[in-house]
């Protein structure tokens, strides 16, 4: 029940203080938003919709996931008010949680965005929307914690962005959002195969437009033990970075 | 009984010992304070007492548990005032005592009753809805010990709470220590000023380059420092004729000339200045200014140790 209360009230405050702050959600929403539009103005007729929709909802998950934990994290650190949370009498494990989930709820919902400019297009029936959920959640926590990963890295906030960025915009490329795994070259595809966020577009792929690499039962599989080994490392490192 | 009790316990950073094997231990309901020089050691040991940062070597007992081992079962139960400021600068002050409150776990009505409490009694209601980067340094002070006790701790550990913030802040925060003692809390803490550790610790211990130089009753430790009272004098003219019968007048008194119009009165004991102020006005000089000097932690703590903080380091050199 205590444990709860801190929970609750940690997920609270970072949604009120940073993912309902007008920039913030400027930054998670405007730049995936115009990217849907410039691609579905330039896939002109509606047939390249329904191909470019999942890498815009990965797209939108991973730009609302990372960058946002790294950054809100590395500047709780830098003015000291971390340590408040590594003080309180809550485990390592419920703060990573209570932590992550915000990037996940506001990842998600990001997702939808490029769903709902598609609906106006084209018909959108037919696609399961429980396993894309799962899909897009899953995607989310991986990248939120791979922004709890560079956020025990960053000592800046600026250093925090510039790693996000360095991590974000590769992927773009490499995990079949735009261009499909198999027309990249051999090396490619090898750090292709290396990053979650290429089975979780896989899942999408497969669910909206139909063209995936992989089976879904596996793709979830493999997501879930990205999860897994993410959260564990971000736990180990914490502790080993984080209290000196 | 002993709620505290730390043995040999050594902090490294790369070779450097910041903290160099100290045993202390601190009994229930007592103020202990850790004086000591910037760069000492004090907030090294403190981080390792509450948990932000690992002993390298050493052990630490806080109420019967193992806080390296057990570290989140011990937070439960202390309270800490870190020497900068964590609050979060763009909520207000009543919101982040509620948040504080809500990482114990501590329920929405009983919090919010509970940060009332405190915004009154730390004289911050009127600002309690004002973004906490908006506060003074003294109110910022004010609200981070508000902060620290917010679930009613057993134990506080305060790290500096008075440095840098002004003279009424600094008063209200000593006051507020005492009534914290009154109320049977163990209290550990950290400053560099001998007068605060004079006023509210029962025990001190000196604490320089990583190494408890001295340690006891508070009593006990400042007279063996022999303190010496001093008033500085601001005058309209200068005593130089009349020095001599100043100081037969007042046998316990020496009297040292600073330049053409003021002075210096030493002594043992307490001075009177009433009585000098009335000789002195009787030979027709007028005092303009009397001032208490106050002997710094340096000049004591020389005194108790020998060592003169500031050129130990060289001394050691030259040794080598
Ligand atoms: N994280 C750290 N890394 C390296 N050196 C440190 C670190 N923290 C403190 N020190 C050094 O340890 C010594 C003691 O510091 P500190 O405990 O903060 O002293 P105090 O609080 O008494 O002023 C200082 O020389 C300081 O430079
Ligand atoms: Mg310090």
């Amino acid at each position: 029940m205590e444990t709860m209360i801190a929970f609750c009230n940690i997920l609270r405050k970072d949604i009120e203080t940073y993912y309902l702050k007008p920039p913030n959600i400027s930054w998670g929403i405007i730049f995936p938003l115009s990217w849907t539009l410039m691609q579905f103005i330039r896939s002109q007729g509606t047939t390249g919709i329904r191909e470019l929709l999942p890498g815009l909802m990965a797209m939108s998950v991973l730009f609302g996931s990372t960058s946002m934990l790294a950054v809100t994290i590395t500047f709780e650190r830098s003015s000291h008010s971390f340590d408040r949370l590594l003080l309180a009498p809550i485990s390592i494990n419920t703060l990573v949680l209570a932590k992550i989930l915000g990037a996940v709820i506001f990842g998600t919902l990001n997702a939808f965005v490029p769903v709902v400019f598609a609906a106006f297009f084209i018909n959108l029936k037919g696609i399961n929307w429980g396993i894309t959920a799962i899909a897009v959640i899953s995607i989310a926590i991986t990248s939120a914690l791979l922004g709890l990963l560079i956020a025990i890295s960053a000592k800046e906030v600026f250093e925090a962005q510039t790693f996000s960025n360095f991590f974000r915009f590769p992927m773009l490329f490499l995990c079949g959002l735009f261009i499909p795994i198999d027309k990249l070259p051999a090396m490619l595809k090898a750090i292709s195969f290396c990053l979650p966020l290429t089975y979780g577009t896989d899942i999408l792929n497969g669910m909206i437009a139909g063209n995936s690499i992989f089976s879904t039962p596996l793709n979830i599989s493999i997501m879930l033990v990205f999860v897994v080994f993410l959260f564990y490392l971000c736990q180990k490192n914490i502790k080993e970075k984080w209290i000196l | 009984m002993e709620i505290v009790k730390v043995t040999n316990l050594k902090k490294l950073y790369g070779e450097f010992p910041a903290v160099n094997e100290i045993s202390f231990s601190i009994e229930q309901g007592e103020v202990f304070g850790f004086l000591g020089p910037n760069g000492a050691g004090k907030t090294s040991t403190i981080k390792m007492m509450i948990g932000l940062s690992r002993p390298t070597s050493g052990q630490i007992m806080i109420d019967g548990i193992d806080a390296i081992k057990d570290i989140k079962k011990v937070q439960k139960f202390i309270g800490i005032v870190p020497d900068e400021n964590n609050l979060y600068a763009e909520m207000n002050g009543f919101d982040n005592l509620c948040f504080c409150a809500s990482l114990y776990g501590i329920g929405k009505a009983k919090r919010e009753k509970r940060a009332m409490e405190l915004l009154e009694q730390f004289n911050l209601t009127k600002a309690a809805k004002y973004p906490f980067k908006t506060y003074s340094k003294g109110m910022k002070r004010k609200l981070t010990i508000a902060a620290g006790i917010i679930h009613n701790p057993k134990i506080l550990f305060l790290d500096e709470p008075t440095t840098g913030i002004d003279v009424e802040s600094a008063r209200q925060i000593r006051e507020l220590i005492l009534n914290l003692k009154k109320q049977g809390k163990t209290i550990f803490i950290t400053t560099h000023y001998i007068e605060e550790a004079e006023r509210i610790c029962d025990r001190i211990a000196f604490i320089v380059e990583g190494e408890i130089v001295k340690i006891g009753k508070v009593t006990e430790v400042l007279r063996d420092a022999e303190r010496e009272h001093k008033i500085k004098l601001q005058l309209s003219s200068s005593i130089k004729n009349i020095k001599e019968e100043l100081e037969n007048n007042f046998i316990n008194c020496k009297v040292k000339l600073l330049d053409e119009n003021s002075c210096l009165f030493i002594s043992k004991e307490p001075i009177a200045l009433f009585p000098i102020l009335q000789l002195l006005d009787n030979t027709g000089i007028s005092v303009y200014e009397a001032k208490e000097l106050k002997p710094s932690l340096e000049e004591v703590f020389v005194k108790i140790t020998n060592i003169n903080p500031k050129t130990k380091n060289e001394q050691e050199k030259v040794g080598k």
